[in-house]
This record gives structure tokens, sequence and C-alpha cells, in this order.
């Protein structure tokens, strides 16, 4: 076990605090500028019970991306959305209650440097990262910028690690451990692949950070069976698909709204 | 690590052109930014490449491939007739003379190769012009292995050709309709393809991009065409050595290995890029497809869509080596238009009998345009590799002129 209480960030010890209490943690995502009122999905995730929120900086080139990710990256990028605008969309939000992580492409966080795209980020009240072309051996360069900004980025653990690799994936990582669960691309799958219990366990066998499940978590039967192996879940492109069908807030506070109950279901007794 | 191995090529003192550095870096630029599904694939990569190229045996084999199968060595052809033109002596080393036509023929023999050695039953490649798809289609049927080639809608309809060719090899085409259709987003979606079959599938990456090992081993399996040039100018010129060294660069692979072979002599790199794919000498600093390099992009970072003439140039970056070479000014980088690489195919066919592929008319304009300035004074001696016939652009040719 790494004894990582000490460096935990506000992220983090926000999500600690909730996955002590027995519950099952949610992290939806959203484009950024997907549409014009994009914001108000935000809102509707915290009222749904999300204890993290994802915003996604949408990139040209998602290359870890499946259909419907990219798709509402391109449509997002077709009305406009940029860094610079999502952000200040950000900045100008009351407070949701809950830590806001972004997500992008490294290109992106390169564009302005490191230091930059990071006290940038912290200025909009942006407390996470997730990077997934940046594996933990290039992740050096933005370790250093974030730590200085006070954003903690968050690394990916993949079915294909090996153990030592996952050891120091979980030791770097901030905020909380993103296990991928399967060896393909974001997208909706029908059941839960069976690599997710396997690289879950073998991460809490090295860290007793929060670990979250992603990668094709569609369904609240997903979302419970994850459960029981993980803290929590990542619920990306089932959000963005209802989005690009055209859902609104309120369909998906409800839909999100049943995650909730179904991690509630699975709930650890408290630490 | 530099040339302890009796069988390694020779570079200069300062290593440029040698093994890349620590974690794949050719100075600042390269790496392996690959998502981490993918990270131990390249690992695998990268070991069993550093095995094979110091086993004798590996290189024989590839040796045999490239000499029976490939129909290497290529001639290096002098251009008398341009030369007189033009006042300089051109040579052109004949890689449209290989089987399938371009050069992309020597890279995929040896990543086919590396995947038998590796185990694995099934190639996947990105294609732009359908050069490389061709050729991996190719290496596939000629070793036993399936093929999966994944390339732009945009490309499949200039180079219906090539598409026909792939499949009458045997191998699987994909059309990939994201994005601009093109070379860009057919390598975005070999990588998502890659993520869920690493471990049947080896990814025969075409250029000299990608996450390491793949920039520093795709030249090195087309160094074949500047060691081989070397040694024909060892024949042909009293110094041994061309003062100019040219080829197109698209990601830039037949210029990594054309320059591979001259990197220890004083000869000049030139290397030659589309007006609108032009990532070494227009691109800024980023990270795509797994390195670290130079890449067009707009004032947000997205990256912006390349647009040139010929398919293999339409990519809005250049591999790391190429940006490394660039900074460290051992190579310089200029741009030709469309309409110069048109007219340089159309001067070659009228001069030499030599329909060139669209992409390596790039070269040629170069050389056309500086013969005679101070760029390219009178006399001097030029090297121009011709990357690969044009036979797959002659439909393209015929709606111009």
């Amino acid at each position: 076990m790494t004894n990582s209480t000490v460096a935990a960030g506000a992220v983090e010890r926000h999500l600690r605090a909730r996955r002590d209490t027995g519950r099952g943690l949610l992290l939806p995502y959203v484009t950024g500028g997907i549409t014009p009122g994009w914001t108000d999905y935000l809102r509707a995730f915290a009222d749904a019970g999300a204890d993290a929120i994802e915003v996604g900086l949408p990139f040209s080139d998602p290359t870890l991306d499946g259909v419907t990710i990219q798709e509402a990256s391109d449509r997002a990028l077709a009305r406009g959305a940029s860094v610079r605008r999502i952000l200040a969309d950000l900045a100008g939000l009351p407070d949701l209650g809950v830590p806001l992580v972004a997500s992008t492409y490294y290109n992106l966080v390169l564009h302005d440097g490191p230091g930059a795209f990071c006290a940038a980020l912290r200025r909009a009240g942006v407390g996470g990262l997730i990077v997934p072309d940046l594996p933990v051996h290039e992740a050096g360069e933005l370790s250093d910028a974030a730590t200085a900004a006070g954003v903690e980025p968050a690394l990916l653990a993949s079915p294909a690690t090996p153990q030592p690799r996952l050891a120091e994936i979980s030791r770097r990582s901030r905020g909380f451990v993103y296990a991928v669960s399967l060896m393909g691309t974001t997208g909706e799958r029908a059941v839960l692949a069976a690599s997710a219990a396997e690289l879950t366990e073998r991460i809490r066998r090295v860290t007793d950070r929060p670990v979250l499940l992603g990668f094709g978590i569609s369904t609240p039967d997903q979302a419970r069976e994850a459960r029981r192996h993980a803290d929590g879940v990542v619920v990306g492109a089932a959000v963005m698909r209802r989005v690009l069908d055209g859902a609104g807030p309120d369909d998906l506070r409800a839909f999100l709204t049943t995650l909730r109950e179904a991690l509630d279901q699975e709930c650890d007794p408290p630490r | 690590m530099r040339n302890l191995l009796p069988w390694r090529e020779p570079v200069p003192p300062d290593g440029t052109m040698g093994e890349p550095g620590t974690r794949g870096r050719f100075g600042e630029y390269g790496g392996r930014y690959a998502p981490e599904s993918l990270v131990e694939a390249c690992r695998e990569v990268d070991q069993t490449f550093r095995e094979a190229w110091a086993d004798p045996g590996f290189r024989g084999d590839l040796a045999r491939l490239l000499a029976l199968h490939a129909g290497r060595p290529t001639p290096l052809t002098p251009a008398r007739r341009l030369s007189e033109e033009l006042g300089v002596q051109l040579y052109l080393k004949r890689e449209d003379l290989t089987h399938t036509g371009s050069h992309k023929i020597n890279n995929v023999l040896g990543q086919a190769l590396l995947a038998t050695r590796m185990g694995r039953r099934r190639l996947i490649a990105e294609t732009g012009a359908g050069q490389h798809g061709v050729a991996t289609a190719t290496a596939a049927a000629l070793l036993g292995l399936e093929a999966t080639v994944f390339m732009g809608e945009r490309d499949i309809e200039r180079q219906a050709l090539n598409v026909f060719r792939m499949r009458m090899l045997g191998a699987e085409v994909i059309p990939v309709i994201t994005g601009s259709r093109t070379l860009k987003d057919a390598t975005s979606e070999a990588m998502r393809h890659w993520v869920g079959a690493t471990g049947d599938s080896h990814y025969c990456v075409g250029s000299v991009i990608g996450p390491d090992p793949y920039p520093w081993m795709v030249r090195e399996f087309q160094r074949v065409i500047g060691d081989e040039a070397r040694g024909q100018f060892a024949a042909e010129l009293r110094t041994g050595v061309p003062d100019h060294v040219v080829a197109c660069v698209g990601g830039g692979s037949n210029a990594a290995g054309t320059f591979a072979g001259f990197a220890d002599t004083p000869a000049r790199l030139v290397g030659v890029e589309a007006e609108g794919g032009a990532g070494a000498a227009r691109g800024r600093l980023g990270v795509l497809h797994g390195c670290r390099s130079l890449f067009l992009q707009d004032d947000d970072g997205q990256i912006t869509q390349a647009h040139s003439i010929a398919a293999g140039l339409d990519y809005p970056g250049v591999g790391p080596e190429h940006a490394h070479l660039r900074d460290l000014g051992r190579a310089r980088y200029v741009t030709v238009t469309d309409d110069e690489a048109v007219g340089a195919a159309v001067r070659l066919a009228r001069t030499e009998g030599i329909v060139p592929a669209l992409e390596s008319a790039h070269a040629l304009a170069w050389v056309i345009r500086a013969a005679g300035g101070g760029e390219l004074p009178s006399g001097s001696t030029v090297l121009m590799t011709l990357s690969g016939r044009g036979d797959k652009d002659v439909s393209t040719l015929k709606e111009l002129l």
C-alpha cells in the first residue's frame, strides 16, 4: 500500500471522504461546448448525485475515443469550442459542490505549455485532469506543472499494464486511479468486460487511492457490477450519446439518477 | 549504446541519425505518447526490433526478401537530358522500380518479418496514397498473414486502383469517414483498432511517425535506400558523395532512409514538403499519433487539415527525427506547390521517360526551381530519391493536363 494521504489534493480528499462513507463514486462526463447552454448539464449532474464531473476539452484527433465522443468533439469544435472558451464558461459558474476534472489530449496541454495550461485550469476552478495519451513515463513534465498549479492529474491503468508499472502509475496518479476496463476505445458496450475485475483487483493490491472504472460502462446494471470491483465509475459515451440525440439536462439528470441508485445498492460498509 | 555492435551502420561522431536517446527521443522530439493500453505493445515491438536488428539471421532473411521479392538493389539512374537542361548533375535513386512501385515495401517487409517473429498473424496499416497499403497487403500475402488497411474515404476515391490492388491481394480495406477522411484520420483509426487487437495483430506504421520505436525502426528499414545510394555513388563520383541529397517529405520515411546513408558526409540534406502539408517548415510543437513533433495547428491547438495533390504528403505533421534535423540545421525543409509538382512530373516524363509519383515529383520540383541559384549552384551533384512511380496518379493528372 502506498501512503498517499499525505500528498492528497482537494479532488482526492473529496473522493476519499465520500468513498469512506461507503458510497460508490459517480463521475459523469460532458464534452465542453457541446451545446450553447452546456454548463446546465453540470448542474444536472451534480443534482443527480455526481461525486465529480469530467469536462472534455475537445481535440480534433481523439485517438482513444470511439465514435460517440469523436462525434461530440467534432460537434463542439464546429460550434467554436476551445479550451479558452470552455474554461471561461466554467469560471463564470457558481460552485457546484463537486470537483471538476478536465480531460483532453496532450497536444492541447502543450499548446500553451503545461504550466500555463494547468494555471488556466486552476483559475477556472478545475481541480483534476485526465490526459489519455500521456502515459506515466511521459508524465513528468505535466506532473511538475500540475503540482505547482494545484491540479491533480489522474493516470490511466490498462488491463495490459504489467504489475510493477501499475504500482508506479498508482503512486504517481493524483485524485484517483482511472482503470480502463477493457482493451479498446471509449464507447458503450453490452457487458462489462471481464478484464475490469482483474485490473481493479491488481490496482487495489498497490494503492488505497480511489479507483474508478471507465470505458464501456453505460447501464445501471453495469454500474452496479463495476461497483463490486471498483470505488466508482466514469460514464462518458452513454451520456454523450443521449446529448447528441438531443437529450437535455433534465433527461440526463434522470439517466444519472438511475446510475446513482444502482451504485447506492452496492454500498460498502463505512470505513 | 551507439555503435557497440559491429554490424551497425556508420553514424557521425555526434550520433545524428543513430539510435534515438533515452525514451525514444530525437532531441526534444519523439517519445512514446501512446495510450496506456498500447504501451506494452510498443515495448514488445521495441525489444523484438532491437533483437532482430542485431541478429544476422533476421538481416539475412530481410536481405533475401528485398532482393528476391522487392527487386533490390534499385538502380541509381543519371538523369542525363534533364541534367543538361538544369545545369546540375542529377541522379535518381529508383525506388519506383521496386516491386509494388514505391519505397514503402522496404519497411513493410521488415515489419512483416518482425510480426512473424512476435507470433502475430495480422498486419494493421494506415494508408494515404495507397502505396503503403498495397505494400502491406503484398507482404502479408507473401508471408501468409492477414492484412487490415485503414484508408480515408477521400483517398479511396482518388486512389481507386490501389484499393482494388489491396483487395485483390487479399487485404481488408476499411474506409475511414471521420475528420478530413485522409491519412491523418486513417492513422487515428488504425491506432484505435490496434488498441483492441494487440494480442494477434502488429500495427505496421508506414512512415517515420508514431510512438517509439516506430520512427527509428521505420528509418532503419528504409536506410537501405541511402546505404545503397552511398555505395553506388562511391563508384560513380570521384568525391564519392553528392553535394545535395533531396527527397520528398510527408511523414518523411523515404527522406529519413535516404538521409541516413549520408548523415556522416558533407552532403546537404533537403526535405521537400507539399505547400499545404508542411509540418517541418511550418508546424509547431505538439503531440499526435504517439509522438512529439511538429504539426500544423490552429490558434487553439487543434490539428489543421493538410491539403496536397499528392495523397502521400497529405499529412499535417512530420516525423520527429526530421523535426530534430531541422532544429540542428543538419537538414533543411522547403515547400513546393501542387502546380510545381505537376510541372515537374511532366518534365521528368518528357526528358527521361519516367512518370514519377506526385509525391516524388515534389522533390524534383525543388531541384528544378533551385538549380542554378544560390541554393543549388550550377555544376552541383544531386541525389534525388524517386520514391515511387506515377501510375497511381495518372487519373489525377489526366484531369489536370
